[in-house]
């Protein structure tokens, strides 16, 4: 529609406009605070409203601290944090991985009648409140939850064994949570796949092991990477199920930067743990705009 | 070696199905029983629901909880239309890079950041200009609207980009301004993929907990808010009840939402096949 | 049409009673064939029919429901594909889009062990042969669809199975090209002296192609023969009728002589001869049926008297240059479909719309249907 040349004043005007709208509710919600984080990063806190020192002196001269920068960069408990984090949000990404790759390639291999209504189920739990999703997990890991019961009542426990408050049980909530994330832009990939080609390389001498590792695996890995990014970016910050399911010792970086902010009202130091966050992200989010945008543009 | 799915794939594939509904499923099970105990199996009984409908407390956040969805699901996809016509029609313009950038991050940004830049923004724009002063319905639509645009832009975008450019350039060719020939032909046609997305917008925003967290203050709280407090406790049968309802509510919207669409994609190719045999 | 000596009668490839089913849905209904070694031999037949599920049962896709197949001798039946010494081109070619064409080509081979100086050879020899050697290190998106498909046929023969199998190998090219293609595979086929089993809908392209036909409905072979059985003397009325055009007269049998029979016929105004060595009764139904090419078309009567003949006007013509088509409506209604070649220029006065004519055939040039 970008018709060079030919376009009136009043076109123009309108595309500004379409442009602008959208561009400025951005700029202002989402970029201008970063900055803030940033600025409020370099500040000191105080007890007050707001509880932070203000980025310039009485004399208008510019005032920055890396006091918060270097408590978190000195204080070992952040840096096995952040690990931690890194540790599970990875872990998650695998579990997910490794179940969601073969119910995406059932779910491509199957008829395009029972194809759509195994993707209706897997997009339904979606659509449910991911914290009911978590909650209902409570019920079934408990001490007296209904695997206990149901493992006591076959016999094969004597007393209830530990899942609730332990990492096992985040890591459960993780994979529940973003399993669909998985699934569904794996499928996309695998769906696009000409079947015939399996079947090709099985005709030309190959093994079902050898056909996956050399024309499957190759051919998804668009829809892997993507699928990975998107349980790995948003796991690293969880917050709500490392909170319901786990223990006192499983303690995860978005639960640090609430605890900072809301409990310790520490606003410059919540501030940093959120920008040493983002840029332990930077890289994982880049690269998956990346790939989407050439994913857009070229195709598998 | 057959092409149907090996013994392998549907085991896989039943486990999955298994591992994604079976909690839900308990849910439900237990928002039936009698014991105040959740998951002590006690008789059959509704009164949970009869409770659930007393609660002043769960009725005033769900009922703020919608107005706010309602409003946020309106904006975000306003906002992200706009955004995908800009970026699937508009070719290069200046900001481009960026304006996608934004765009797209909200998608993966972990909510304990998106909810505390906007938080600190606001507190901001509170010493700034005096506004907003009290957190509440105001400051968590506009982070709802934020986050939600994203989800809208993508939906438009890729069904933008799928779409025939030639509709438009014929209206174009036959003497539609551009301004006239997106009001006239391009809404319509991505009018399914406009209500998808305020659909997806409104339940991300119905459900959202984090942000809302971040950027409420005394006296907004929202449904998810209410049922965490709740639930930090432990089980509690009375969210078994309201878990049901939403599950079931959800459940009952998705599927008639997806047989409706399909039936509307079975009927637009019976219209075209019928079409082709004359 | 091809130029082969099948003079080996043994059977290379041997199908016994062999059928599928999908539930309730019979896909191929105890079918049996034999065929032998280095013959083209291709599978005809119109969408649904069995014959994709057939060249899939063939290559080790699909287990028979019931039924054996050998080849050379060996029960292959239960071996996975890639222990077959069969190899296929599929319709849609699968090329490896993330590898170049060498490597596609190549594939088999390093599955097979191959030692890399021979991979190079081998692969280098068959792109000559099918004349793709300067696209070795292009990859499949750089390619055209006939480009695409010289590859998937290098990729399949690479590995000279016993056997290949071509699911509608020309089905996704234009005009010109196919009728070029034909040609290659043919002298391909000959050259390498492989058994082809072809799978098609085509019926020209079998005609060309193949040293024998199936013609396929229903999962059940009607007819198998040479093009020229198939084409002269075919024994059903799918079989008449699916291949090439045909006129077909329903009637009983009025009369049954030595060798002949007379039919009446509601289409025809005169009772038709045929001419069938089977027992036929009075009453039986039957069809007689006759081509295009056969009928003699005429403004004046003609004076053979064994010949049968009808009489009815021009109700459509078409010029085709080397041939005119005729519609003639006769007094039943019944339109009849006659072609003739234009051997001379204008020697006779030529026939317009409306004309009245006559048109007859030969009794021996009709064939008589009962299926």
């Amino acid at each position: 529609m970008v018709i060079a040349g030919t376009e009136s004043t009043r076109d123009t005007l309108w595309q500004r406009f379409t442009i602008a709208i959208p561009y400025i509710w951005l700029l202002v919600f989402f970029l201008a605070p970063f900055a803030i984080i940033l600025k409020i990063s370099t500040a000191d806190p105080i007890i007050g409203l707001p509880p932070f020192t203000s980025m310039f002196d009485d004399d208008g001269s510019f005032v920055a601290t890396v006091d918060s920068f270097k408590f978190l960069l000195t204080d070992k408990l952040y840096g096995i944090t952040y690990l931690r984090s890194v540790l599970m949000a990875a872990s998650a990404t695998v579990l997910c991985l490794l179940l969601g790759f073969p119910m995406a390639y059932g779910i491509a291999r199957s008829s395009p009648a029972t194809r759509s209504i195994l993707l209706l189920l897997i997009i339904l739990p979606f659509w449910i409140s991911f914290l009911l999703r978590v909650y209902a997990w409570m019920g079934l890991l408990n001490n007296y939850g209904v695997i206990n019961n149901f493992l006591m009542w076959l016999g094969v426990i004597d007393e209830p064994f530990r899942i609730m408050y332990t990492d096992l049980a985040i890591y459960i909530g993780l994979v529940y949570s973003y399993l669909p994330f998985m699934i569904l832009p794996l499928y996309a990939t695998l769906e696009r796949m000409d079947l015939d080609l399996v079947d090709a390389a099985l005709d030309l001498g190959a093994r079902p092991s050898q056909a996956f590792r050399d024309i499957t695996w190759p051919l998804a890995r668009p829809g892997v990477i993507a699928g990975c990014l998107l349980v790995f970016i948003p796991a690293m910050g969880e917050y709500v199920i490392p909170y319901l399911l786990g223990g006192p010792e499983s303690l995860l970086i978005g639960r640090v930067l609430f605890d900072e902010f809301f409990v310790n009202r520490d606003w410059p130091l919540a501030s940093s743990v959120a920008i040493v966050l983002l840029m332990l992200l930077v890289v994982p989010i880049v690269f998956l705009q990346r790939s989407q945008a050439k994913d857009a543009e070229g195709g598998a | 070696m057959n092409r149907g799915r090996s013994r392998f794939l549907l085991s896989v594939l039943a486990f999955g199905y298994a591992f994604l509904y079976i909690p839900l499923i308990s849910v439900m099970v237990y928002s039936f029983n009698d014991s105040r105990l959740a998951t002590v199996w006690g008789g059959f009984s509704t009164r949970w629901y009869g409770e659930l409908l007393r609660n002043e407390q769960v009725l005033d956040a769900a009922l703020l909880s919608l107005r706010i969805a309602v409003l946020a699901a309106t904006l975000a996809t306003v906002f992200g239309t706009m955004a995908g016509l800009a970026l699937s029609r508009f070719g290069r313009f200046r900001g481009r890079t960026l304006f996608s950038g934004m765009i797209t991050s909200p998608l993966v940004m972990p909510e304990v950041i998106t909810g505390l830049s906007l938080l600190l923004l606001f507190v901001s724009l509170q010493q700034l200009i005096g506004w907003p002063g009290q957190r509440g319905f105001m400051t968590i639509t506009i982070a709802h609207t934020t986050f939600a645009m994203a989800y809208v832009t993508v939906i438009i975008q890729s069904r933008l980009s799928g779409m025939d450019q030639s509709l438009e350039e014929a209206a174009m060719d036959l003497g539609g301004k551009p301004f006239r020939v997106v009001f006239d032909i391009t809404l319509p046609l991505i009018a399914p993929a406009m209500i998808a997305g305020w659909l997806l917008a409104f339940t991300l925003s119905l459900d959202d907990l984090v942000i809302a967290s971040f950027v409420s203050g005394p006296g907004g709280s929202t449904l998810p808010m209410v049922i965490f407090s709740k639930v930090k406790l432990g089980v509690t049968p009375d969210i078994n009840a309201l878990a049901t309802l939403i599950m079931v509510f959800v459940s009952t919207g998705v599927i008639i939402a997806w047989y409706a669409a399909r039936r509307v994609q079975r009927q637009t190719e019976k219209n075209m096949q019928a079409a082709a045999k004359q | 049409m091809s130029g082969n000596n099948n003079s080996n009668s043994d059977s290379f490839i041997q199908i016994k009673d062999v059928s599928k089913h999908f539930g309730d849905f019979v896909a191929v209904d105890t079918v049996n064939l034999d065929i032998a070694r280095g013959e083209l031999f291709c599978i005809l037949g119109g969408s649904g029919c069995g014959k994709s599920t057939l060249l899939r049962i063939m290559a080790g896709f699909e287990t028979p429901t019931t039924g054996r197949v050998f080849i050379d001798g060996v029960d292959i039946t239960d071996q996975a594909p890639y222990h077959r010494p069969v190899n296929m081109m599929f319709q849609s070619y699968a090329i490896f889009p993330h590898m170049t064409v060498e490597k596609n080509v190549a594939y088999g081979l390093e599955k097979d062990r191959v030692t890399k100086g021979e991979v190079k050879t081998r692969v280098g020899e068959i792109l000559e042969l099918v004349q793709m050697s300067q696209f070795a290190k292009r990859k499949p998106d750089q390619l055209s669809g006939g480009q695409r498909q010289r590859v998937a046929l290098a990729r399949s023969l690479v590995k000279r199975p016993k056997v290949l199998l071509l699911d509608e190998p020309l089905a996704a090219l234009d005009r010109k090209l196919r009728e070029h293609t034909q040609f290659e595979l043919m002298n391909i086929q000959d050259e390498l002296g492989i058994t082809f089993v072809v799978v098609t809908h085509d019926q020209e392209e079998a005609m060309i192609l193949s040293t024998r036909i199936a013609v396929m409905d229903q999962g059940r072979f009607e007819q198998v023969g040479r093009p020229k059985e198939v084409y002269e003397y075919p024994t059903t009325r799918f079989v008449a009728d699916f291949i090439g055009t045909i006129n077909m007269f329903e009637g009983t049998v009025a009369d049954v002589g030595d060798g002949n029979i007379s039919v009446d016929s509601d289409d025809a105004s005169a009772p038709l001869t045929g001419l069938t060595d089977k027992t036929m009764q009075t009453g039986d139904e039957v069809c007689i049926a006759v081509r295009p090419e056969k009928i003699y078309i005429s403004d004046h009567e003609p004076d053979n008297d064994e010949d049968t003949r009808l009489s009815g006007v021009v109700h459509d013509l078409g010029y085709l240059g080397n041939l005119s088509l005729y519609h003639i409506r006769l007094k039943s209604g019944k339109i009849v479909q006659v072609s003739a070649q234009n051997r001379r220029r204008s020697a006779e006065r030529h026939l317009e719309w409306d004309d009245e004519v006559f048109i007859s055939w030969r009794p021996r040039s009709s064939v008589v249907l009962t299926e």
